[in-house]
């Protein structure tokens, strides 16, 4: 189904790249600004599906977007949020995920734009609520974190880091080559080892192990 | 001498400098060979003089003031009271003087020259300043207090010995308080210096100029060295944004051209493998330019403060760092530019020649300063001096009146001690 978005990128470079990515796969831009402020009109004037904004963007060249995404979050619950960056930083992550209790939110590298399939698989899942989190960030919370390192093998942590990113299991045994049944697995014991609540769902799953890490 | 504490502002400073400079210092760091230095001596001039400026202090004031209070309806009783206000002038020149016995270093003359010839200029100048006043409240501190505590000390010193060593002269069978009498004039040196080191320390407070007082030309200096600091930050800020705007973007952009340019090609294509070569080297350049714009002028520290920055920091380090910040809020700008790099090259150190495998960072804000440790269990033996990354992070905490301490013997463990004066807000 094609999703109506609103794009915020002060980059017409780069704006320019993000719209014939979301055109290919069949997406309607309702609307491509260049600043934080035309954002949130363009947002309360139409009410996209899904807002994709930068960080970094006018008028005061500092967090602008990613302060205006998680205003907008407050004022429309459950509306879809990627946030890209060219830098990334669990702490950005943490008020993200802070809004609306993270359903819903993605937070990406903009380099990972370049992997075109990729990324418009992230930007579906997040317009369908799940929580997508750049492979960076996980790195940084697992680092932060070192008492999983401890516990899990080398494995479980590679699933652990990429159950964090917000990958279902079809993709986390895609990527490590591995049946459907030995994820299974290694998710059970990640979940008993770590005494996290065993959640089935994809996105309450995604948020529980980031609340872990993050803890 | 196992461990080398050294403390620098801006410069480091030479080995010949390391000598005590006041009689606190002396006491500190060599606890015997104090005794046969001339520290105690100092210390006994610098009261028993006390005693005397106290004396003679006290007469004047006290009739000054009397005489002042009852006549002060008629002229004359006006001007001395006047006089009495003034009096604290030649009184703190007299301590400043004294100062110098106990604390090398001495205190500048805090005061302003006239603002123009004549009596009543001289008069207007020296009413009108705050340090004038300082000087009278040191004088009335001293006379009902510090003198007092003079003359406690020094009776403690000598009359109470003196006694107790003459005990037995009328009965031999108090001998042990001869004995007691010998201990308590083995202590004098240390009691007599421990008071003088105090009094000498709060009469620096009470006169040191304030930050207004200061030679202008030396406050001059300071603030051009502050400037030149703010151009290279504004230059970093600058080649940072030149770079988000421009390179990082286009290579992105090229990225997304190189990707939608796959999409058309079978998977099975050279072509495609290619394509996808060229996205990974782009990827390459954009987390190598990544890394160098986050040295420039980190984002994350702007955005939300310098905790998250060092957070950011401590988890893309190689070694395992363990962080205790007890930092609320934001801190002023500066002040946090200059902890961030100055804990960042600290790390980058530890990074480079310590070998350590575990470095703990502590961050506290107590007292309006801000003071930051990074301990690492290295092999030590860092150097300080010689054009080390560690004396330009002096230089940039010298800026803000900050200062650092390293403690690094050979073996280790390395210390690294920062400071920066921080108001609460």
């Amino acid at each position: 189904m094609p999703l109506r978005v609103t794009l915020a990128e002060d980059s017409a470079l780069l704006r320019e790249g993000l719209v014939s990515i979301l055109g290919r796969f069949g997406h309607d831009i309702v609307d491509a600004v260049a600043d934080a402020d035309s954002l949130t009109e363009a947002v309360q004037a139409r009410r996209p599906d899904l807002i994709i904004t930068d960080v970094r963007m006018p008028p005061g060249n500092a967090n602008d977007g990613l302060r205006a995404a998680v205003r907008l979050r407050h004022r429309l619950p459950r509306l879809p949020v990627l946030v890209l960056s060219q830098y990334v930083d669990q702490s950005y992550a943490a008020q993200l995920l802070d809004s609306d209790d993270g359903a819903g939110v993605g937070y990406l590298l903009k380099d990972r734009v370049g992997a075109v399939a990729e990324f418009n698989s992230a930007v579906e899942q997040v317009a369908a609520g799940e929580t997508v989190i750049d492979p960076e960030v996980v790195r940084q919370l697992m680092r932060r974190r070192s008492d999983p390192r401890r516990r899990l093998t080398a494995r479980e942590l590679e699933v652990l880091a990429l159950m964090a990113q917000g990958r279902s299991n079809d993709m986390i045994g895609r990527q490590l080559h591995v049946t459907d049944a030995a994820v299974n697995k290694h998710i059970g014991n990640i979940f008993c080892k770590l005494d996290l609540p065993v959640a089935t769902d994809g996105h309450r799953r995604v948020l529980a192990v980031l609340a872990y890490l993050r803890s | 001498m196992p461990s080398s504490v050294l403390t620098y502002r801006g410069a480091v400073r030479s080995d010949g400098e390391r000598r005590s400079r006041t009689a606190w210092q002396a006491l500190a760091r060599q606890p015997l060979g104090f005794l046969t230095s001339a520290w105690p001596w100092r210390a006994l001039l610098y009261l028993t003089s006390g005693l005397l400026v106290g004396a003679v202090t006290m007469c004047l004031f006290v009739v000054a003031v009397s005489v002042g209070l009852l006549t002060v309806v008629v002229v004359v009783g006006a001007a001395l009271l006047l006089a009495a206000a003034l009096m604290g002038l030649p009184f703190a020149r007299l301590e400043r003087w004294r100062l110098q016995l106990v604390d090398l270093d001495g205190l500048p003359n805090p005061h302003r020259p006239p603002a123009g010839q004549g009596p009543r200029a001289w008069l207007r100048t020296r009413l009108n300043e705050p340090a004038t006043w300082r000087e009278l409240a040191l004088l009335v501190i001293s006379l009902t207090a510090l003198y007092w505590v003079d003359a406690a000390v020094l009776g403690l010193a000598f009359v109470v010995p003196a006694l107790c060593v003459g005990a037995p002269i009328d009965d031999p069978a108090a001998w042990p308080w001869a004995v007691l009498g010998g201990l308590l004039f083995l202590a004098a040196p240390y009691s007599l210096t421990a008071w003088a080191g105090a009094r000498a320390a709060l009469c620096r407070i009470v006169l040191a100029p304030r930050e207004a007082e200061v030679d202008p030309h030396l406050k001059e200096v300071s603030e051009s060295r502050a400037r030149l600091l703010d151009a290279f930050e504004t230059e970093r800020a600058r080649i940072e944004r030149d770079l988000h705007d421009g390179a990082q973007q286009r290579l992105v952009a090229l990225s997304v051209t190189l990707g939608l340019i796959r999409l058309d090609l079978p998977e099975t294509s050279p072509l495609h493998r290619q394509l996808a070569a060229a996205q990974e080297q782009v990827g390459l350049a954009l987390a190598d330019l990544r890394h160098l714009v986050r040295g420039l002028n980190p984002q994350v520290l702007t955005d939300n403060g310098l905790v998250a920055a060092i957070e950011d920091e401590a988890s893309r380090f190689p070694v395992p760092v363990s962080l205790d910040l007890r930092l609320t809020g934001r801190l002023p700008q500066p002040v946090e530019t200059a902890a961030y790099y100055a804990l960042a090259e600290t790390l980058a150190n530890v990074a480079k020649h310590s070998q350590a495998t575990q470095v703990e960072l502590v961050g506290r804000h107590h007292a309006d300063i801000l003071s930051l440790a990074v301990r690492d269990n290295g092999v030590g033996g860092a150097e300080v001096s010689g054009g080390t990354g560690l004396t330009g992070l002096a230089d940039r905490l010298a800026v803000l009146d900050g200062r650092m301490r390293v403690s690094s013997p050979p073996g280790g463990p390395t210390l690294v001690l920062m400071e920066i004066p921080c108001r609460f807000e």
